[in-house]
């Protein structure tokens, strides 16, 4: 709990109060607090626990059970590659090796630097751009192989900037 | 803001906001609109860059008094994106980029004339085709659930208002419940999320529980990965479907309605609460509705990215802050569903599809398809198709005027080889399956089934038994780990796909793939895991000499599976250039330039494919 800062825990704790009137609100918390702090570390559930009185073993549960919940810290920027069916058929496993071999890492893993997530994401519903990747929200229409690179050059150079 | 509180009022608004959007684009005061698409699909192909262009273009060429712009929602066509609709003419452009904004406005705003290069051309006949209605893809579609996309501007009460929006509810709130109920069950629809069980039916179970607390579902979380049906409905016309939502509340007496969409929607969550707002200030939502009764409030919830939460006991329990793992039913949600009350989960195509069946009677919608299955079906066509988007045709339409008559057929001259519907719970069709009208019992008879309506091309350059893997993969991640049969048999059979697809499958593995699937199918405890070994069966079924030269000859005719290709450098071809070697990065290719050819040393090479995509001449060949 030490590691957790005062201010942090406050804004954790509102959040939790914000949904105090909603029935079983767990979900819409740890959705909050994933996107506000980018992952659900023990000490934000602990925090969580203490709001809501719902166990910190449930809670660990209830975040281990979905991909959308973290328990650490994603990059600075998700590269989200589509492995849905429609992307799958026209290639994009090649894409998601191309992402992978370039930054050294595998899906679901983050740079040393910390600038980079792969996640290997199933349908984002851009079926009809097909190959495509999301990158932080932006969707990245009909890739090839080739425009890996320039794509992550892109976001080297904004991080730089 | 002025409430709507009565049937009068509501008539009223109707009729003045039917008016205002006529007169948007019928020209008639002068003005011509600039509409444009700018949901998720367009906005990856730069329409909000686009939309942006032409604001600036109308406001330095001042254009403004008999210009305006429009947000709409979904064509469908979404691979010709960004799409440009001039009123009232209705010329359309497609694959519209930024530089071609000035050229529009000069050439068609400010000239009158049509710019012919960015009309969409015929793929067989190269026919230049100004007008949507006359495109192919649109030929025998009909929009029901589509219902106002591509019309309305999706953030806006009052154009859903004037595009037919709350006529159902009022024809419903003018009726007892039961009435609606039958109405429901008259016109034969049944559910669109996959399992096509009759929509009327599972209200009338819900009615008839008795409890001082009810709920609707609504299941937005579309996992179903190649599918994008209910995103694009709720992106072009959330209102419709909350309207539906309601007519259901009122059907069986629930006072709270719960949308669970998927976190990977974030449009589409942005629009839903948007029409929730509105309807809020409007009364449209809240207590006494139109002035009867009827109270309703609606609330959203997000999904979490896990699969299996469209399963409805599942997403429950999601809803309820829980893991998303399924429950034995009995007892159904009808009887005891959220927080143990009586609850309906219905997806979101079909209660799109409610407000139609209310406005314009049973009769008109069951009028439409083959003799079970009623109505229209929306599919999210894709894969190895030149017309990639999204479709709602009557159902009884054959998958062969679905791939070739819409879909515009195989692109690059390649081969159809299997079109896959119901995604990992589905099969795979093939070309004897071409000619068959689609509807739910049809599908399943052929070892598919029709599930939300994703629907894949695949062709010769696909690998049958790298699909099965493919599927596979997917709902071994996903399975919740509840049951064993599922949590195991998923892990048993793709292991035994992965030793296939490696070389070293043997005969005996194919009669393991069935008794795994036999278990699966008879113990698991939901439908992700009852389905899991369909994709798996259906290629096997239609497949069977793929799976065999895996087997034996250790070949993959579609040259997908790594370990049984090779890159091969034709000596007759080979300009000795070098380029190939240059760029190998395991240097396991060897020649002198401009004298001798090029080989690929096999047993270094990790068929990175790196030469096959570099060689000027075509020379390398996959084998």
């Amino acid at each position: 709990m030490a590691a957790l800062q005062q201010k942090a825990k406050e804004q954790i704790v509102e959040i939790c109060r914000k949904y105090k009137d909603e029935p079983t609100p767990l979900m819409v918390i740890l959705s909050e607090v994933q996107t506000e702090y980018g992952y659900i570390p023990l000490e934000v559930q602990e925090v969580i626990s203490e709001e809501t009185h719902i166990p910190v073993a449930e809670i660990y549960g209830v975040v281990t059970f979905y991909s959308f919940f973290s328990l650490k810290p994603k990059g600075k920027y998700v590269i989200g590659v589509c492995l849905g069916t429609a992307c799958y058929v026209k290639g994009s496993q090649a894409i998601i090796d191309k992402f992978c071999d370039l930054l050294k890492i595998q899906p679901g893993e983050t740079t040393e630097d910390g600038l980079f997530t792969i996640s290997a994401l199933r349908c984002i519903g851009a079926c009809s751009l097909a190959p495509a990747c999301s990158i932080n929200g932006k969707v990245y229409p009909t890739l090839t192989v080739d425009k890996v690179q320039g794509i992550i050059d892109e976001y080297k150079k904004e991080a730089s900037v | 803001m002025q409430k709507i509180d009565s049937f009068k009022k509501l008539e009223e608004e109707i009729r003045i906001n039917s008016e205002k959007l006529v007169a948007k684009y019928d020209g008639k005061d002068g003005f011509r609109t600039i509409a444009m698409c700018t949901d998720t699909g367009c906005e990856a192909t730069h329409a909000l860059d686009v939309y942006a262009e032409f604001e600036k273009q109308i406001k330095e060429k001042h254009l403004e008094n008999n210009t305006r712009l429009a947000h709409v929602g979904c064509f469908g066509l979404c691979s010709q994106g960004p799409f440009v609709k001039i009123y009232p003419e209705e010329t359309l452009y497609r694959l519209v980029k930024v530089e071609d904004v000035e050229k529009i406005v000069d050439q068609d705003i400010i000239g009158k004339k049509v710019v012919e290069e960015l009309l969409y051309e015929d793929i067989n006949t190269h026919e230049k085709i100004r007008k949507l209605e006359d495109i192919p893809f649109y030929k025998k579609q009909v929009k029901i659930a589509l219902h106002g996309c591509g019309v309305i501007n999706q953030e806006s009460l009052d154009e859903s208002l004037g595009c037919d929006g709350f006529k159902g509810l009022k024809k419903a709130l003018s009726m007892t419940p039961q009435e609606v109920i039958d109405e429901v069950l008259a016109s034969g629809l049944r559910g669109r999320g996959g399992g096509g069980f009759p929509t009327g039916r599972k209200w009338q179970f819900a009615k008839n529980s008795v409890s001082d607390e009810k709920y609707v579902i609504c299941n937005g979380d579309e996992g179903d990965p190649g599918a994008f049906m209910d995103r694009s409905v709720l992106e072009g016309n959330a209102f419709e479907v909350i309207e539906g939502m309601m007519i259901a509340g009122y059907a069986i007496g629930a006072q709270n309605g719960y949308f669970y969409v998927r976190a990977e929607y974030p449009k589409a969550v942005e629009r839903l609460k948007n029409a929730i707002k509105l309807m809020n200030e409007r009364g449209l939502l809240g207590d006494n509705i139109l002035g009867t009764d009827f109270s309703f409030r609606a609330h959203i919830r997000l999904g979490a990215g896990a699969f299996v939460c469209g399963e409805e006991t599942a997403l429950i329990n999601s809803i309820q802050g829980q893991r998303g793992m399924p429950r034995p039913r009995p007892p159904f949600p009808a009887v005891k569903g959220l927080w143990d009350k009586p609850s309906i989960v219905n997806n979101v195509e079909t209660l799109a599809n409610i407000p139609y069946i209310l406005r314009e009677g049973a009769s008109s919608f069951n009028k439409l398809g083959t003799e079970k299955s009623k109505g229209t079906k929306v599919f999210a066509l894709g894969g190895k198709v030149r017309n990639v988007g999204l479709v709602e045709v009557p159902m009884g339409v054959t998958l062969r005027e679905l791939v070739y008559d819409i879909g515009g057929g195989v692109p690059n001259g390649k081969k159809f080889k299997a079109i896959q519907t119901g995604g990992p719970s589905g099969g795979c069709l093939t070309e004897k399956d071409l000619d068959v009208p689609i509807d739910y019992d049809n599908l399943i008879a052929r070892g598919s089934m029709m599930g939300s309506g994703g629907a894949i091309v695949m062709d010769e350059d696909n690998c049958m038994v790298d699909v099965a893997k493919f599927y596979m993969e997917f709902i071994c991640d996903e399975s919740c780990g509840k049951c064993t049969p599922c949590r195991i048999g998923t892990k048993r059979v793709l292991e035994i796909l992965n030793k296939i697809v490696s070389g070293n499958g043997e005969m005996e593995d194919i009669e393991a793939l069935r008794d795994l699937a036999d278990t699966m199918r008879d113990g698991a405890l939901c439908a992700l895991g009852q389905t899991a070994a369909n994709p798996v069966l259906s290629t096997m079924a239609n497949f069977m000499d793929e799976y065999v030269e895996h087997i034996k000859d250790k070949t993959c005719r579609a040259h997908v599976c790594k370990s049984l290709m090779q890159y091969v450098i034709d000596p007759e071809l080979c300009k000795k250039c070098s380029k190939c070697a240059r760029n190998c990065p395991v240097e396991c290719i060897s020649g002198v330039p401009g004298k001798e050819p090029y080989v690929i040393d096999q047993s270094k090479c990790i068929k990175c494919g790196t030469c096959y995509s570099v060689c000027p001449f075509g020379a390398i060949s996959k084998r």
